[in-house]
């Protein structure tokens, strides 16, 4: 990596000029201590860092508590709260207008492990670029707690008794459906989170984010598997985590010296995974299915980059679109000749 | 003039250019291809002429039938019985025959056996040895079926009196870009016409005689129409899930567009069409796209027009573009999957939860679905809102005569977007302004950079920047503003189409593809000595027009496809005052209207009325 590059401006203003004020979004009016503030504040803190245009990022979501959050980021940003669990499908014509823009798609457990999970999966299928982000409380919290997709067998909440169900888990269905970045992440843990985003809005396909992020409101019980304790004190960060993008030469000051091991992505942007415990290497995707295996049986809370391929063609693989995003397309192009139509009436008489 | 079948004497005269024939095959035996070269010899002959396919929902095996009408006068819709049957399929033969009157004819494959009691006196029989002459063919097994299909193209072909160089250019105009097949099929075509001329001694009466050429018409189906209207439309994006009968379409489109959309520079497609898992994701991803500013659209039938129901209603309040087609097949349920009707009326011009009401339509003619392919596009945009396209199987799935397509009478509308360059133009542009006082505001769409120009779109209570409200006044306003849009919406759609009768007090309103069967029965009603006027709605909402057809007239029957009398009860609804002069006259059975049945009910209707 070339040492010479400038390193990221970490203090008020990106390489755009931008401040950290043109980033935020109105004010959140989410439960104060919701972990959907923590994820909004670290995609904000993500997007300024990389020096993106806000304009030149889109915000999509479905309906839930996760799917007001984009309100509350990147104020600038085009934004569409659309259905419940259908955010998938709004992303799914969008990118074609413009290529040039990163989507961050918000949803929650709700939105994408129940009502949503066959578009969740099929737009995972089709590799749209994109980070998509599960804010996974595992409690529906906008109609007052009641059991989700992802909540723990065994959970009880106030008006629902005992959750007889086993829950989904969200990296499991991601990797299965053919992901291309699989990651897992906590509320809590910022540092590790803002990475993840950022390496999720530069990998050039479907990102998927499951972040664990309790709902303070309703299923943060201690023992419970969303909840800030059980979480703080049980998350096992599989590495430890820097985005380098592009060129830009990482901070390592805080990254303890270990075997690093890097992933570059097309644009020369790097992930640099360092070793913690074991040995684990996220282009591998049995590994990547052992570890989730192991996490859902043992309820090991596990979270990192849990899998990444370059190598999948993207959505827009057999469209034959030019550079020009499709939405700027002049009124000429977009209508054949009379010739062409009298030709087209010839054949046919 | 329509002949009464029951006064043809065929000892006496011949009867030209005016016949009814059905073709009985089995379905996926490839006889789609003969029929259509008979189908269109009769056309370039210039005799007015349509083909039904009446099929089953199956791939292969199951009773399927053609129906072919020829008429001078252009009374080509459907008709209830038949001159003629071609009879390939032992299995329905008898049934078939009962679709005979006195002095039908009965081609028939002679491997099917005739019983003593289905041999009746007043048909006249004439057999085809197609296993003998197939046989003499040495044809591969492969494709057998089709060859016996072709032969009796040319046994049916010399009976009637199609000359021999017509169905030569008809196999030709078929398979245009394969010459070698073209061949092969002409060479079994004229095994059987020679055979015919040999063989066969024609005693009925039904005979073809050239016409001058059907310049101004080409043949065609609705959804090819569709797919074509919407490529010149300036279609960006369409998402879809298979559905009978609207698939073709998209298919259609899926060959056209890479050869009529690209950039001519860099060889770039300027659309795309992307086949999604459900009827949710493709109205969801169709709106995506529509949102960020495309010309986008998604074609569906009723089951999956149904399950978009929430999609459109968020398009609705969101005012996002967007163009639906329902190619309408029998509903409730799966119903009939292959078989028309026009049940979906009211739960398009409706659509969604809460308040609502939506732009309709409807083509009556392939050459329509052409036109409307386009403008509903154009409309879309404008008025930044759902636009359903309601055409039908019988449209969209069955080769018609229709006017060749017109190229559009205007450029491409995109409606009030702005780009970067505008921003300054609006310094306190809100997404939901009504800055023209048009109550149509002016959006900016994904990609434009300015910092100005970002918002935040919802289906939730929004203010006019878009940002949550859930103030009562704000609500009301701008549910109303929604609303008021549509106010002058009738000056861009297409306008009802009136056929008059002479001095008539009867009014007759129908819509779609129920046309030329409408056409027919006011010609069967005059004989009757009863004018009507026969006004055809090619939109909704409904307007001064409409409302002055009904006043002007004592009665108004509204005949259309469908058991509940959807058109009528939108016509009673918006015009209240005069419901009591609209009376609903409804068929529903899976197949296209026909004048017979329409003449018949209302005069029974006429002669209950005095």
């Amino acid at each position: 990596m070339d040492k010479s590059t400038t390193v990221t401006p970490k203090a008020e203003s990106n390489l755009l000029g931008l401040s950290p004020e043109d980033y935020k979004g109105r004010p959140s009016t989410l439960c104060p201590g919701c972990g959907h503030n923590m994820i909004s504040n670290q995609i904000q803190a993500a997007v300024f860092e990389l020096g993106l245009l806000p304009e030149k990022v889109v915000k999509i979501s479905g309906i839930g508590c996760s799917s007001k959050s984009p309100n509350y980021f990147l104020q600038r940003s085009f934004g569409f709260n659309g259905l419940h669990g259908r955010m998938p499908t709004l992303v799914t014509g969008a990118t074609f207008a413009d290529r040039s823009i990163k989507i961050i798609g918000i949803s929650g457990d709700g939105d994408s492990a129940s009502i949503g999970m066959g578009h969740f999966k099929h737009i995972i299928r089709r590799n749209v670029p994109m980070a998509y982000i599960i804010e996974n409380n595992g409690v529906y919290g906008l109609t007052k707690g009641q059991f989700s997709a992802t909540s723990d067998y065994g959970l009880e909440l106030k008006h629902q008794g005992k959750n007889w169900l086993p829950p989904l888990d969200l990296c499991m269905e991601a990797l299965i459906s053919g992901a291309t970045f699989v990651a897992r992440s906590f509320a809590g843990d910022a540092k590790q989170l803002k990475e993840l985003i950022k390496a999720a809005l530069i990998h050039n396909g479907i990102s998927v984010i499951d972040v664990i992020s309790p709902c303070v409101t309703f299923n943060n019980k201690d023992e419970a598997l969303q909840s800030y304790n059980w979480g703080r004190q049980h998350e096992d960060p599989i590495q430890e985590i820097k985005f380098a993008y592009r060129n830009e030469v990482p901070n390592l000051e805080d990254f303890e010296e270990g075997t690093v091991k890097e992933v570059t992505l097309p644009d020369d942007s790097v992930i640099l995974l360092k070793k913690i415990k074991r040995d684990y290497d996220p282009t591998d995707h049995s590994a990547a299915l052992d570890l989730l295996t192991e996490s859902y049986k043992n309820k090991y809370f596990a979270t990192g980059l849990i899998y990444i391929n370059n190598d999948t063609p993207t959505v827009f693989e057999p469209y034959n679109l030019g550079e020009a995003p499709l939405n700027r397309t002049p009124n000429d192009l977009l209508r054949p000749s009379r010739e062409v139509l009298e030709q087209i009436n010839a054949s046919l008489g | 003039m329509a002949k009464n079948a029951m006064k043809k004497k065929c000892e006496s005269d011949l009867i030209v250019n005016d016949f009814c024939m059905t073709i009985c095959t089995v379905n996926g035996s490839g006889s789609v291809t003969a029929n259509s070269i008979l189908f269109s010899a009769l056309f370039h002959m210039g005799i007015p002429t349509s083909g039904k396919n009446v099929f089953p929902s199956n791939i292969k095996g199951m009773a399927t039938w053609f129906v072919i009408r020829a008429n001078d006068n252009g009374y080509t819709g459907r008709r209830p019985y038949d001159d003629i049957i071609v009879a390939m399929n032992p299995k329905t033969f008898l049934e078939d025959l009962n679709f005979l009157p006195k002095g039908g004819v009965v081609f028939y494959a002679d491997h099917i056996a005739i019983s003593d009691e289905a041999r009746r006196e007043d048909l006249i029989f004439y057999p085809m040895p197609i296993k003998a002459l197939t046989d003499e063919l040495d044809v591969p097994r492969t494709i057998r079926d089709f060859t016996e299909n072709m032969l009796y193209v040319g046994i049916v072909g010399q009976v009637l009196g199609i000359p021999e160089k017509i169905l030569l250019a008809a196999i030709n105009k078929h398979f245009s870009s394969r010459p070698a097949i073209a061949e092969t099929n002409f060479k079994t075509v004229k095994l059987g016409f020679d055979w015919a001329a040999k063989n066969l001694k024609k005693t009925d009466c039904y005979t073809v005689k050239q016409l001058p050429p059907l310049t101004d018409y080409i043949l065609t189906d609705g959804n090819y129409a569709g797919a074509l209207g919407s490529i010149f439309g300036g279609m960006q994006f369409c998402a879809w899930y298979p559905i009978t009968p609207a698939t073709s379409l998209v298919e259609e489109m899926n060959t056209l567009a890479p050869k009529f959309r690209q950039d001519p520079e860099t060889g770039k497609n300027t659309f795309a069409i992307v086949q999604v898992e459900d009827e949710l994701a493709a109205a969801g991803a169709a709106i995506g796209a529509g949102w960020a500013g495309l010309r986008s659209m998604t074609v569906t039938s009723g089951p999956g027009l149904a399950l978009m129901t929430e999609n459109v209603s968020l398009a609705y309040f969101t005012e996002t573009p967007v163009v639906f087609w329902d190619v309408q097949r029998v509903g409730p349920s799966t119903g009939l999957p292959t078989r028309t009707a026009q049940g979906d009326i009211s739960m398009a011009y409706t659509l969604g939860h809460g308040d609502k009401k939506h732009i309709i339509v409807i083509p009556g003619s392939v050459n329509e679905c052409f036109e409307f392919g386009w403008k509903a596009l154009d409309l879309a945009e404008k008025y930044q809102t759902p636009v359903f396209v309601m055409s039908d199987l019988d449209l969209g799935m069955n080769t018609w005569m229709t006017k060749k397509f017109e190229y559009p009478d205007r450029p491409i509308n995109r409606g009030k977007i702005i780009w970067e360059k505008d921003m300054d133009k609006f310094p306190d542009w809100g997404r939901y302004k009504d800055i023209d006082k048009d109550a149509i505001p002016y959006r900016t769409v994904m990609g434009n950079q300015s910092p100005k120009a970002g918002y935040f779109t919802r289906g939730t209570g929004h203010d006019e920047y878009g940002n949550y409200s859930e103030n009562p006044k704000n609500w009301a306003d701008m549910l109303f503003r929604i609303g008021r849009k549509l106010d002058n919406v009738e000056v861009d759609l297409p306008m009802p189409i009136t056929y008059y009768g002479k001095d008539a007090k009867i009014g007759i309103i129908g819509m779609g593809s129920t046309e030329l069967a409408i056409i027919e029965a006011q010609a069967l009603l005059r004989e009757k000595g009863i004018e009507t006027d026969f006004m055809r709605i090619r939109s909704l909402p409904c307007g001064k027009l409409e409302r002055d057809f009904i006043i002007g007239h004592d009665r108004t029957y509204v005949l259309e496809l469908n058991r509940d009398g959807q058109l009528c009860g939108v016509l009673r609804r918006e015009f209240s005052q005069y419901a009591p002069r609209i009376t609903s006259v409804t068929e529903i059975g899976g197949l296209p209207m026909t004048a017979v049945w329409a003449s018949e009910t209302i005069l029974a209707k006429e002669q209950l009325n005095g």
